[in-house]
């Protein structure tokens, strides 16, 4: 009775919630799930193969990789609507919006190439050449400097985004999947799924300042595979989701010491948080299923079933 | 007139590809040597054989290093040598010998072993990318020759854990007469043992044209006698008759080995762990889908080209012992990092057992475990390999 009662509820006043938006890279549709109910409230549409997944800054705009349609679609978050595609360059896979809230770094995978769009003219502004299979995308908060990194080069790419040319490339260890700057901008982290590591590098001088790798209890080193993380308030911990491992680690980010591991869905790419970032939603691409985890407990605590092999999330505020 | 297989040495790829960057400070020259074999008759010519099968894989892998190099000031030129038919492939490998350390060969075992014992080739390093023959990583094996290709052993472990998994334990062969069939058979019976499997029974294919209707029919009555089981294994590796054992059986029960149910080093059908994004590249560089031995001439430009961005150098001495070391991985878009045995230069990697529409299982698989790495329950394991080259 209870259940009829919140669906009822819910149905009469759908915005309230908070939302975390999925796409399912082989469903061609984003689920988004309620934070309050943790459950899946609307399912939408999209291009071919949508994984990359980013909001504009007053989360009016979704803009999502339909990768296999070779084109970033914009949809109206509101409607589930495809108000128009972007000129991505081909195969887009992942993107990272500027502080300037208005271009998009889109990492090209097919093509070894780096496309920036003006999302206000809708036109290409810049393609830069990086290494083979560009993945992860990441932009400082100063908004100078943009990464891309290349899984078979096994690069960072570091993009002055004044001049759109590289200015700095490191290597890092095999098939680099994604990138993010913490401590306001002072570090950069770069996980590399085969090589089972994460690097930081010093932002200042590119070089490297530590590299950690993660044990799993009862799994081969070989399967712990670091993908997508997110860091908690005030970017004490990471949750790096470790793939075909099932677990994400959280990692101290001053020691670069892992203190826990959490059992999640199957083959855990990425995630995104809540408001207050008490919960962390992860994509568990071969069980096709959300886990939401506790952050302040470290615990599981349901999952979500969503459409089929998830892979990005982001999250949108509704008030 | 007989030829000279070296007016078919074509050099080819410059390694300046990239000239807006730096100019390289580090070259790699890679020779690839392809021994053109007689092809065996097949009762269908419905596969088409590629004439860059292999090649077309080196050609790729080379076009991924030079990517990578121009960041880091190192480049990449390949040489490429076709030894037709009845040439004396010894030549040819001794003129590219000259010119590089490394070579990426395409040939049958036999060639493989006279080229790596060329004084010419000592200190060299040679990657085989053809041949599973399982004595080049035993007794036969050479300190200068490397295997990207998987040996039978390696597929007909990875077929065997299949089995044993899905508890199909009492089998049947139908084994080929050629060589290569021989051998593949030859690799599973030992791999049975190994898993504690057996053969409950053995036919050979050995039709010739008193064979009076199409294969197609002959099939039930010859499988009748098989009496029944749980699988039928079939050593053709020639793609011969295997083709018309599949739906003809006397017995509904699967086909696996060489036809249907396959393990194999490299398939159109893989997609997970991003090899999606390397068979797209392919296709759209040579307008056809990624063969096994493509696969296996990649990885060896691939490893030399790993090693490479990872020491700085290009010399046979370092890159050897780097790629035989514990540093050295490979991100070979199978799921996990691809590395050498230092007992007798095997690249240890996963083996998809797949039929043509979809991969159905990845070996090693779960439940086979191993001391040191689940890849080494695929193989001839340290104990096991009678090789002392690599000591």
């Amino acid at each position: 009775m209870i259940r009829v009662a919140t669906a009822c509820l819910m149905f009469a006043q759908p915005v309230l919630a908070d939302e975390i938006w999925v796409t399912n890279e082989k469903d061609n549709t984003v689920s988004v799930i309620s934070t309050e109910t943790l459950e899946v409230v609307q399912t939408y549409e999209t291009g071919e193969r949508p994984r990359g997944i980013t909001f504009s800054r007053d989360f009016s705009r979704a803009y999502i990789c339909a990768s296999d349609s070779n084109a970033v679609q914009v949809m109206d978050p509101a409607t589930g609507k495809i108000l128009h595609d972007l000129p991505s360059g081909a195969d887009p896979e992942q993107f990272v919006l500027h502080p300037d809230d208005r271009h998009l770094y889109i990492a090209n995978e097919d093509d070894a190439i780096t496309t920036v769009v003006d999302t206000e003219t809708r036109k290409v502004v810049a393609q830069i050449d990086v290494g083979i299979e560009p993945e992860g995308m990441a932009v400082s908060p100063d908004g100078r400097i943009a990464i891309t990194t290349s899984e078979t080069t096994n690069m960072a790419h570091w993009i002055d985004t004044e001049t759109q040319q590289l200015f700095a490339n490191t290597l890092v260890d095999s098939r680099p999947r994604h990138a993010e700057f913490v401590k306001d901008g002072a570090e950069l982290w770069v996980s590399s799924e085969i090589g089972g590591t994460i690097t930081v590098f010093d932002t200042e001088t590119q070089a490297e300042k530590a590299k950690f790798g993660f044990e799993v209890q009862g799994v081969h080193p070989d399967r712990v595979q670091p993908v997508g993380f997110e860091f908690a308030e005030g970017d004490t911990h990471a949750f790096v989701a470790l793939g075909p491992s099932n677990h994400v680690a959280v990692v101290n980010a001053d020691t670069y010491e892992v203190e826990d591991y959490i059992l999640v869905g199957r083959r855990v790419w990425h995630m995104a948080f809540n408001r207050d970032r008490t919960q962390l939603f992860t994509t568990n691409g071969v069980s096709g299923d959300v886990t939401v985890i506790d952050v302040a407990a470290r615990k599981a605590v349901k999952s979500i079933k969503v459409g089929r092999f998830p892979w990005g999330a982001a999250f949108r505020p509704t008030e | 007139m007989k030829r000279n297989s070296l007016h078919r040495l074509l050099s080819t790829c410059a390694a300046m590809l990239w000239a807006s960057f730096a100019t390289a400070e580090v070259t790699l020259n890679i020779g690839y040597l392809a021994v053109e074999q007689p092809r065996a008759a097949v009762l269908s010519n419905l596969d088409p054989i590629p004439d860059d099968d292999g090649l077309a894989g080196a050609r790729t892998a080379l076009q991924d290093n030079l990517v990578t190099g121009r960041f880091l000031g190192h480049g990449y030129e390949m040489t490429e040598a076709v030894v037709p038919e009845g040439d004396d492939p010894l030549a040819t490998a001794k003129a590219l010998l000259a010119a590089t350390r490394f070579l990426v060969v395409d040939a049958p075992a036999e060639v493989l072993v006279q080229i790596a014992d060329l004084p010419e080739a000592q200190g060299a390093m040679i990657f085989n990318t053809s041949s599973g023959d399982v004595a080049l990583r035993d007794n036969a094996c050479r300190a200068n020759l490397f295997h990207t290709s998987p040996s039978d052993a390696m597929r007909t472990d990875a077929l065997a854990q299949v089995l044993v998994q899905k508890r199909w334990t009492d089998l049947v062969m139908i084994a080929g007469t050629r060589p290569q069939d021989q051998a593949y058979a030859s690799a599973l019976r030992h791999s049975l043992t190994k898993f504690g499997l057996r053969l409950s029974a053995e036919k050979e294919w050995a039709f010739d044209a008193d064979m009076r209707r199409s294969a197609a029919q002959e099939i039930p009555l010859f499988t009748q006698e098989l009496g029944d089981y749980d699988a039928l294994i079939v050593a053709d590796e020639l793609h011969d008759f295997g083709r018309y054992v599949l739906y003809n059986t006397w017995q509904a029960r699967p086909v696996v080995g060489s036809e249907g149910l396959s393990a194999v080093g490299w398939s159109p059908v893989i997609e997970q762990w991003g090899a999606a994004q390397l068979q797209s590249r392919f296709e759209e560089m040579h307008g056809r889908e990624m063969t096994s031995q493509d696969y296996a001439a990649w990885a060896a430009l691939r490893t030399l080209g790993e090693a490479v961005t990872r020491t700085n150098a290009s010399d046979p001495q370092t890159l050897r012992s780097y790629i035989l070391s514990d540093e050295f991985e490979l991100a070979g878009f199978k799921g996990r990092p691809l590395t050498f045995r230092d007992w007798n230069g095997q690249m240890r990697q996963p083996i998809a057992i797949a039929h043509p529409r979809a991969l159905v299982a990845q070996a090693p698989l779960e439940g086979f475990l191993h001391q040191n790495n689940e890849l080494d329950s695929l193989g001839l394991d340290r104990p096991e390999s009678k090789c002392e080259a690599f000591e």
